[in-house]
């Protein structure tokens, strides 16, 4: 099977690997760097269980193809602590019981990380647009809404 | 703030932090998928792809010739029974000469990887000899119908199961009142959507099959692997994994994928992973049951119900799995939370040949809910009453009989949740903002809608076999706490809620209590995690064996101190009077262990008896009740038939709240189901083949869909429960869909009836309501 040289970074950390051209960058993630932090709850692109940051940017890893990242600074969940401490937006979802089963919560905690990049002080409004993307079965969405608006008063 | 620093001994009605929360933030949390074994080997299903069908030949020479494939199973490879156990034995792990429904499996291929697996178990040559059919459980009573329940099931043809209440005489309650409202309601399916697909991973060992996997009830799967592969319990052992919601569709389904990949673990002698894609769980698992549901209620001119009348039918598919029980939840709470003295119920759970139906918070309660909550509305209208009045006025009190003729004896906390629900929206002024709203606005109308419901806790009269639970509660040399416990988290926070209890009942601070991991080998059967119950039976497990532990703990201070009386200050034991002498909780256990005394206590508790007479329909059916008043405002797109659930208000009566946080989570993601049975949630079948099961085509509610929630506890102690309290986990979903529905009906001025409530149905209701 033919295979391509892919080069990027993840959590900071330069990897080299061969993968073949079809490879989803998350089964690359799961299975190949054994960051299963980023879950898988469609396959489809519907549920946002698998949002990942690419560049900044939050993008489904069942959707995106491992190739796509040539180059470029992927982070996921597991990369989000600093120094072994959690990233105020992690802390903001264990204060507000923004977590039950927690499936849902790495792709949610990621967007919320790049909600609050774009816009820092958003409103309860706008967290609700931007999270649109990413499907909780568990919360309401209620206390996920106010881990983020914990995280912006911390990072403010 | 973290957990600890809550006040030593106060840990319940703490909103204290979810144990679990770090992990799964963090991404730590290892679900099923995310585990492997060495050696380990992918399960594929093959599948039926016919409602009804004889088989007549399975060719699987194909896929073994795939160069991944390491075993295949088919019936004849099972060496115990073919069958998966649940309340009946109708269903077969694997389909043997007749398949049932679209989906039911045939046989199973374990390859080097999951892409092999699935590619290989599309070669599978199945020879089908089509059957006549039958879908709709209406039709499926015909005298003539195809048969789609195995005989040994059911009552009689496709009657599953009928069960009926007769409680005083409905044709003179009809007699007595001044009004009477009718009317059919229909549901379809709802699919779980736990955002966590089923998987389970096989492993054998020792002689025996070890099965990790997504699961609410560990027990129910022992029983289930063991009877697949004829092997004794004590040589089975079931290991929860960090489960990524249930809702009742982990309760039975994961015992049908671990016996599967158990008899694929077991022929090939590798670890074998079943877990399902996206696709495939909604197409072949369990989901609540469609139904049609039929009412008439009467009432007097001042509002006094005096009889209903209700026959419903749910679509049970293809084996009867929980099915009754289902059935009889739906029964007991057919008649709402309401004082009536003439009740007439019959229902029916009826086969068909369609994909087994199952376990979904509320279980069997909400489509009745739907009707009577619908009904309620109907009485008040021709009555020119407030509905919330309609409903405080014959709202179940302490003394009152039920529909079963249960006499509340204590905790019915529904009329209180019906006033604070009034106030905390602000009913009144509510009610003029929507007319002011609907005047000023010409496309757009508002709607408020109300609804109250009772839940029984527990698993009731219908397995009151199962309302038991264990617990094991053991402080540790260094004075930390280890609890070990048969019931699961699945995301509600039971393991918060119950390291609360401990930690109260111990006196001890929650950060030293450890809930144990959930291995069937090492906890004790606490009967399954369903039916709102684990807060309540095996809280009170605990807090039984705790009581124990701390007789001994007391005892043992008194020696160290040399003193009969002692305080405890902080985590410190002190001594009364001059001595001073003082010990922490981890002096204690080291003295313990050191003089040989046994550091360890087991706790039971069986739920308060129940009873329940089949033939009237009459007993105790639940030992107590939980209740709530919901409120919901909807705006509704006259153009478009749009509907935005605007504001909601919530008031729940479960007893003691033991942790205010987690209560509110699980009353704002109830809500939110019931908001998408409501309006969005519809799986479209077409002779038994459900035709796009996928999240594109299915929708629940997104963090736009929902809104903020007001949520109150009014909190009616059960003396029984630990600290008081009851059950929680479904009753938001069962009052929620129908104060939306209601909202609808009242903004565009005709009844909603059917669910859910899409734009092209809502607009139908429009056109005939507005005119
Ligand atoms: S797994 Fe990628 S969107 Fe659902
Ligand atoms: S916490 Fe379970 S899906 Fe969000």
């Amino acid at each position: 099977m033919t295979t391509i040289t892919l080069r990027f970074k993840v959590n900071g950390r330069p990897v080299q690997l061969e993968v073949p051209p079809g490879r989803r960058l998350l089964d690359l993630l799961r299975q190949d760097l054994g960051l299963t932090g980023t879950k898988e709850g469609c396959g489809e692109g519907e549920c946002g269980a698998c949002t990942v940051l690419v560049d900044g940017k939050p993008r489904l890893a069942c959707l995106t193809a491992a190739v796509q990242v040539e180059g470029k600074e992927v982070v996921t969940i597991e990369g989000l602590a600093r120094e072994g401490k959690l990233h105020p937006v992690q802390e903001g979802f264990i204060q507000t019981a923004g977590v039950q089963c927690g499936f849902c919560t790495p792709g949610l905690v990621l967007a919320a990380y790049a909600l609050l990049q774009e816009n820092p002080q958003p409103t309860r409004e706008e967290i609700r647009g931007y999270l649109a993307g990413n499907l909780c079965r568990c919360t309401g969405y209620e206390q996920v809404v106010e881990a983020v608006l914990w995280a912006a008063e911390r990072l403010k | 703030m973290n957990p600890t620093q809550i006040a030593e001994g106060k840990a319940v009605g703490q909103g204290v932090l979810r144990v679990d929360a770090e992990a799964k933030v963090a991404g730590q949390a290892r679900y099923i998928d995310d585990l492997g074994f060495p050696g380990m080997v992918h399960a594929q299903v093959v599948r039926s792809d016919r409602p009804h069908a004889r088989l007549r030949r399975l060719d699987l020479s194909p896929v073994l010739a795939h160069p991944k494939v390491v075993a295949v199973v088919t019936p004849r490879d099972i060496p115990g029974q073919n069958c998966v156990p649940i309340i009946y034995r109708d269903m077969p792990a694997l389909a043997e000469d007749v398949v049932r429904y679209v989906g039911e499996p045939v046989a199973l291929v374990a390859a080097e990887t999951r892409e092999a697996a699935r590619e290989a178990a599309l070669r599978a040559r199945i020879d089908f000899e089509d059957l006549p059919a039958v879908f709709d459980p209406l039709e499926a009573l015909n005298p003539g119908a195809p048969q789609a329940a195995v005989r040994e099931a059911a009552e009689q043809g496709n009657v599953f199961n009928a069960m009926r209440i007769r409680k005083g005489n409905v044709e003179e309650g009809f007699a007595q009142a001044d009004v009477i409202v009718e009317g059919e309601y229909r549901v379809g399916y709802q699919e779980h959507l736990y955002l966590e697909p089923q998987g389970v991973i096989a492993v054998p060992e020792e002689g025996g099959m070890t099965v990790y996997g997504s699961l609410q009830c560990p027990f129910y799967v022992q029983n289930a692997v063991a009877t697949v592969l004829g092997l004794p319990f004590a040589k089975v052992r079931i290991v929860q994994t960090v489960t990524g919601g249930g809702f009742g569709g982990k309760e039975d389904v994961p015992s049908h994928l671990a016996a599967m990949a158990a008899l694929l673990a077991w022929k090939s002698k590798r670890p074998v992973k079943l877990v399902y894609d996206r696709d495939e769980d909604i197409a072949t698992t369990s989901k609540r049951h469609p139904g049609i549901i039929r009412y008439r209620t009467g009432a007097k001119r001042d509002g006094t119900l005096t009889a209903v009348e209700v026959e419903f039918f749910y679509n049970a598919g293809a084996y009867q799995t929980l099915s009754s029980a289902v059935l009889w939840r739906g029964l007991i709470h057919a008649a709402g939370p309401y004082r009536i003295p003439h009740v007439k119920v019959d229902g029916y759970s009826v086969a068909t040949h369609t994909v087994p139906c199952g376990a979904f918070r509320g279980f069997g309660s909400p489509q009745v809910i739907f009707a009577h909550e619908s009904q309620m509305d109907e009485l008040a209208k021709a009555l020119g009453m407030d509905p919330l009045a309609l409903r405080a006025k014959n709202a179940l009190r302490v003394g009152d009989r039920t529909a079963t003729d249960q006499v509340l004896e204590e905790s019915v906390g529904l009329w209180e949740c019906i006033e604070r629900v009034r106030a905390l929206a602000r009913w009144d002024e509510l009610q003029r903002e929507v007319e002011e709203f609907n005047r000023r606005e010409r496309f757009r109308r508002r709607g408020l809608g109300v609804s109250t419901v009772m839940y029984g806790v527990g698993m009731g009269a219908k397995a009151p076999l199962l309302d038991k639970a264990g617990a094991y509660v053991k402080l540790e040399v260094d004075g930390s706490v280890t609890v070990a416990v048969g019931t699961t988290e699945m995301g509600q926070g039971a393991q918060t809620v119950l390291s609360q209890i401990a930690a109260e009942a111990l006196g001890v601070p929650i950060s030293s209590v450890q809930i144990a991991p959930v291995d069937t080998s090492r906890v004790p059967d606490s009967g399954p995690t369903v039916a709102s119950r684990t807060t309540t039976v095996q809280g009170q497990a605990i807090v039984d064996a705790a009581a124990k532990l701390r007789q001994r703990i007391d005892q043992a201070v008194r020696l160290i101190l040399e003193c009969p009386q002692f305080t405890l200050e902080g985590q410190t034991f002190c001594a009364s009077g001059a001595a001073r002498r003082r010990a922490t909780l981890a002096d204690v256990a080291r003295w313990m262990w050191a003089h040989n005394w046994d550091m360890g206590a087991t706790g039971w508790v069986e739920a308060a008896p129940v009873d329940w007479d089949p033939q009237t329909g009459l007993g105790k059916a639940y030992f107590v009740y939980s209740y709530a008043a919901h409120l919901a405002e909807v705006e509704v797109d006259l153009l478009t038939g749009e509907v935005k659930v605007t504001r909601f208000w919530a008031v729940h009566d479960s007893g003691k709240i033991v942790n205010p946080d987690t209560a509110r989570g699980q009353v704002l993601g109830g809500i939110a189901q019931g908001i998408g049975y409501a309006l969005l949630e519809e799986l479209v079948s077409q002779d038994g083949r459900i035709l796009y099961p996928t999240l594109t085509a299915y929708h629940i509610p997104t963090s736009a869909d929902v809104p903020e929630v007001a949520v109150e506890f009014g909190e009616a102690p059960y003396s029984a429960g630990p600290f008081g309290a009851k059950g929680l986990g479904e009753v938001p979903l069962m009052a929620s869909h129908v104060a939306v529905a209601n909202a609808i009906s009242r903004a565009v001025g005709r009844r909603l009836r059917q669910y859910p409530a899409l734009p092209q149905r809502v607009l139908e209701l429009v056109e005939g309501g507005l005119g």
